[in-house]
C-alpha cells in the first residue's frame, strides 16, 4: 500500500518536473515574480536575480557549448561599466544604458572569443582567465573614465520612467520587477536560442567537436557566436548590477567574480535551464547566511566547491532531473 | 617629437642590458612556476589551478620557518618538501577520484582547493603581508661591468638554472625520469608493461607542486608576501604555459625568459604596458601558432 504511495507521489513529482521542463521560460518566470516573497530581504532577491542572469549567460558558453570560460568576470565587469559610464558621462536614459552595457560586453566578449576559440578544451579556460585579468588591468588603469581603484561612482538612477509612470527606482520591489521585465526578455531570447538549429549545433559541438566539423558546422563561427551571445547576456546582467549598486567597484572585474559564477552554474546544474536561478539563490543565501558567523566563508566557499565536483557534478537542479528521469530541457 | 628623442637619448645600452638582465630574473619565477604546471599537464592532463596557490603557500611555509630556523638555506631545502607533500596529499585524496571524468573537473576541483588555501593561510598568518627580507650573504648588489645589479636576483637566476637542469637531467638521463617519459606518451603500455602507473602520476603532481612552493619561497623577498600572491600569478604562468606550448618544458623555459624581458623592456618605456604586454605577445602567439612555441599541434584534442 505504502509502495504505491510512494510510486503515486514519484510520478506526481516527475509530471510536476516535465511540466516545469516543457514551459521553462514561463516556469522560470513565474517563480521569479514570487521569489522575493520567499527571501529574507528584498536587496538580496535583486542579488539573485542579477548573479542568475549572469550565471545563465555562463552556462550558454559552458553548459551548452562546453566551452569552460574563466573569464567572465570581464564580460560582466565591461557590462557594468558601459552601462555605468554613458550615465555618469554622458547623462544617457537607463535603458539605453542597458543597451550600452549589453553592446559593450558583446564587442569585448567577440575580441575574447576570437583569441580564445583559437584553443581546446584546458587551453580555453586558461586563455580566457589570462584575457579577462588583461581586462582587468586596463579598467582599473585607465581611471579617467572608469575611476580607477575606487570604481565607477555616481550611476544615480532614483525615478524612472516606464510608459507614462513615474517609478520609485530606489524602491527595491520596483527595482526588482524593472530588473524581471530585463531579465523576462532575456530569458524568453536564451529559450529561444537554445530551441533553435544553432542551439543544437551547440550542443553537437558540446559532445563531439570533430564530428560537428565533419558534418559541415562552421565550428569555430558557431563557437565564437556562442562566446558573443553569452557576453551579450553577462552584459545585460553586468549592466543591472551597476544601476543596482549605483556604482561599480572595479573588484567585479578579479579573477573571483569569474570563479563565482563557474560555482554558481556548478551548484545549480551545468546545461540546465533553470539550473544558474538556483545556483545563483543557493550561492548568494549560503553567503549571506555564512557572514553573519564566520570571515572564513570563502573556506566553506572552496569546500563546498570540491564536494560538489567530487559528488554532485550534475549540481542541484540536474540531480533532481536525473533522479526522476526526466530528459534534460 | 623632442619628447621621444629625448626618450630614446635616456634609454643607454647599458640601461637596455640591465633590464635584459633584470627581465630574465623576473622571468626566472616564471619559469620556475611554469615549469610545475607543464610538468604536472604533460603528465597528468590536469591543469593545475591551485599552483599559484601552491606558489603562496610556498612563501608563508618559507617565512614561517625562517622564524623557526632563522637559515634560508635550510628553509630552501624544506619547503619544496613540505608543499610537496601538501601536493602528494591533493593527489591522492582529490584529484585521483576524477581521472577519466572528464578534463574539467579537476581544474574546477583545483579552483576550489585554492580558495581553501588562500583562506588558511588568512586564518593562520592574517589579511596584511609580512616583508621578507633578502637573506643575509645575498644582500648588496654585484658590478656586472655594464651597471650594478642585487646579488639576490642573480641568485635567483642562477637557482633557477640549476633546477631547471637538475629537473632535465632527472628525468631525460635516470630510469625513472624514462618510465615519467613513456607515462606521458601512453600511459596504457606503461602499465601493461607492470608499472603502477597510478605511482608516477602522484610523484609527478608532487614534484610539480613542490616546485611551485619552491619558486614561492625564492621569490618572497622581491615582493611582499601575502595571501593574494598567487592570483596574479598564475595568470601570468598561464600566459607563460600558452606562449611556451604546454606540456613542454623546453617551451616553458624559453617562453618565461622572453615573458619577463618582455615585462621588463616595456616597462622601460611605459610601467603601465608593461603587465598589459605580456597578454599582446599572448595574443600575437595565439593567432600566429595557437599551440604554442614548443607545442604540438592537436596535442589538446
Amino acid at each position: 500500500m505504502s509502495e504505491v504511495n510512494t510510486r503515486q507521489a514519484a510520478g506526481a513529482w516527475r509530471n510536476a518536473i516535465n511540466a516545469i521542463v516543457r514551459h521553462r521560460v514561463a516556469a522560470t518566470i513565474g517563480f521569479l515574480i514570487i521569489f522575493p516573497w520567499l527571501v529574507p530581504y528584498h536587496t538580496l532577491a535583486i542579488n539573485i536575480l542579477i548573479w542568475g542572469l549572469f550565471a545563465l549567460g555562463f552556462n550558454l558558453l559552458y553548459g551548452y557549448a562546453g566551452l569552460l570560460s574563466f573569464g567572465h568576470a570581464a564580460l560582466l565587469g565591461v557590462g557594468s561599466y558601459g552601462c555605468g559610464i554613458v550615465i555618469v558621462h554622458w547623462g544617457w536614459p537607463w535603458y539605453v544604458a542597458i543597451l550600452c552595457g549589453t553592446a559593450f560586453a558583446s564587442a569585448v566578449a567577440c575580441v575574447i572569443g576570437f583569441l580564445a576559440i583559437r584553443t581546446r578544451g584546458i587551453y580555453f579556460s586558461m586563455v580566457t582567465l589570462a584575457l579577462a585579468e588583461c581586462v582587468y588591468y586596463i579598467f582599473y588603469k585607465w581611471e579617467s573614465v572608469t575611476g580607477g581603484e575606487n570604481g565607477l561612482r555616481g550611476i544615480n538612477v532614483s525615478t524612472i520612467n516606464l510608459a507614462g509612470f513615474e517609478i520609485n527606482f530606489l524602491d527595491p520591489v520596483n527595482k526588482y520587477y524593472v530588473m524581471l521585465g530585463v531579465v523576462a526578455i532575456a530569458l524568453w531570447l536564451f529559450s529561444r536560442i537554445l530551441a533553435s538549429p544553432f542551439g543544437a549545433v551547440l550542443e553537437t559541438i558540446r559532445e563531439n567537436d570533430s564530428r560537428a566539423a565533419a558534418c559541415g558546422y562552421n565550428v569555430a563561427n558557431t563557437k565564437l557566436m556562442a562566446f558573443v551571445l553569452s557576453g551579450a547576456f553577462c552584459g545585460v546582467a553586468g549592466a543591472l548590477r551597476a544601476l543596482h549598486l549605483s556604482t561599480v567597484p572595479v573588484e567585479v572585474m578579479q579573477i573571483s567574480t569569474s570563479g563565482d559564477v563557474v560555482m554558481m552554474a556548478l551548484l545549480g546544474g551545468f546545461g540546465t535551464f533553470f539550473g544558474p536561478f538556483i545556483g545563483a539563490a543557493v550561492f548568494q543565501l549560503f553567503g549571506d547566511a555564512l557572514t553573519l558567523w564566520t570571515t572564513h566563508w570563502q573556506l566553506y566557499l572552496g569546500a563546498t566547491f570540491i564536494v560538489f565536483v567530487l559528488f554532485f557534478p550534475r549540481g542541484i537542479w540536474g540531480s533532481i532531473l536525473h533522479w526522476l528521469r526526466v530528459a534534460k530541457p | 617629437m623632442t619628447e621621444v628623442s629625448a626618450l630614446m637619448l635616456n634609454i643607454t645600452l647599458d640601461l637596455l642590458l640591465l633590464q635584459i638582465v633584470t627581465g630574465i630574473a623576473l622571468g626566472a619565477v616564471y619559469v620556475l612556476v611554469a615549469l610545475g604546471l607543464s610538468l604536472i599537464f604533460g603528465m597528468l592532463a590536469v591543469v593545475n589551478f591551485a599552483h599559484g596557490a601552491f606558489f603562496m603557500v610556498g612563501a608563508y611555509m618559507g617565512v614561517w620557518l625562517f622564524t623557526q630556523t632563522g637559515n634560508f638555506w635550510v628553509c630552501l631545502v624544506l619547503v619544496p618538501l613540505g608543499v610537496g607533500a601538501i601536493g602528494l596529499l591533493t593527489e591522492r585524496i582529490l584529484v585521483r577520484p576524477l581521472y577519466g571524468r572528464g578534463i574539467d573537473y579537476p581544474l574546477l576541483l583545483t579552483f576550489g582547493l585554492s580558495y581553501i588555501f588562500v583562506e588558511v593561510v588568512r586564518m593562520m598568518f592574517g589579511l596584511n603581508g609580512i616583508p621578507f627580507s633578502t637573506p643575509q650573504g645575498l644582500t648588496g648588489a654585484v658590478d656586472l661591468g655594464f651597471g650594478h645589479f642585487p646579488r639576490y636576483r642573480l641568485f635567483l637566476i642562477g637557482a633557477t638554472a640549476a633546477i631547471v637542469t637538475a629537473l632535465y637531467m632527472f628525468i631525460e638521463k635516470t630510469s625513472y625520469g624514462l618510465i615519467i617519459r613513456a607515462g606521458a606518451r601512453d600511459p596504457e603500455i606503461v602499465r601493461v608493461l607492470g608499472i603502477d602507473i597510478s605511482k608516477i602520476w602522484l610523484v609527478v603532481f608532487g614534484i610539480g607542486t613542490g616546485i611551485a612552493g619552491l619558486s614561492g619561497i625564492l621569490a618572497a623577498p622581491l615582493q611582499s608576501v601575502t595571501p593574494e600572491m598567487g592570483i596574479s600569478l598564475l595568470a601570468d604562468a598561464f600566459v607563460v604555459t600558452v606562449v611556451g606550448g604546454m606540456g613542454s618544458l623546453k617551451g616553458a623555459v624559453v617562453a618565461g625568459v622572453l615573458v619577463g624581458v618582455v615585462v621588463s623592456l616595456t616597462s622601460l618605456v611605459s610601467p603601465e604596458a608593461g603587465r598589459v604586454s605580456i597578454f599582446i605577445l599572448m595574443a600575437v602567439v595565439l593567432l600566429v601558432r595557437p599551440q604554442g612555441l614548443f607545442g604540438r599541434t592537436g596535442a589538446l584534442g
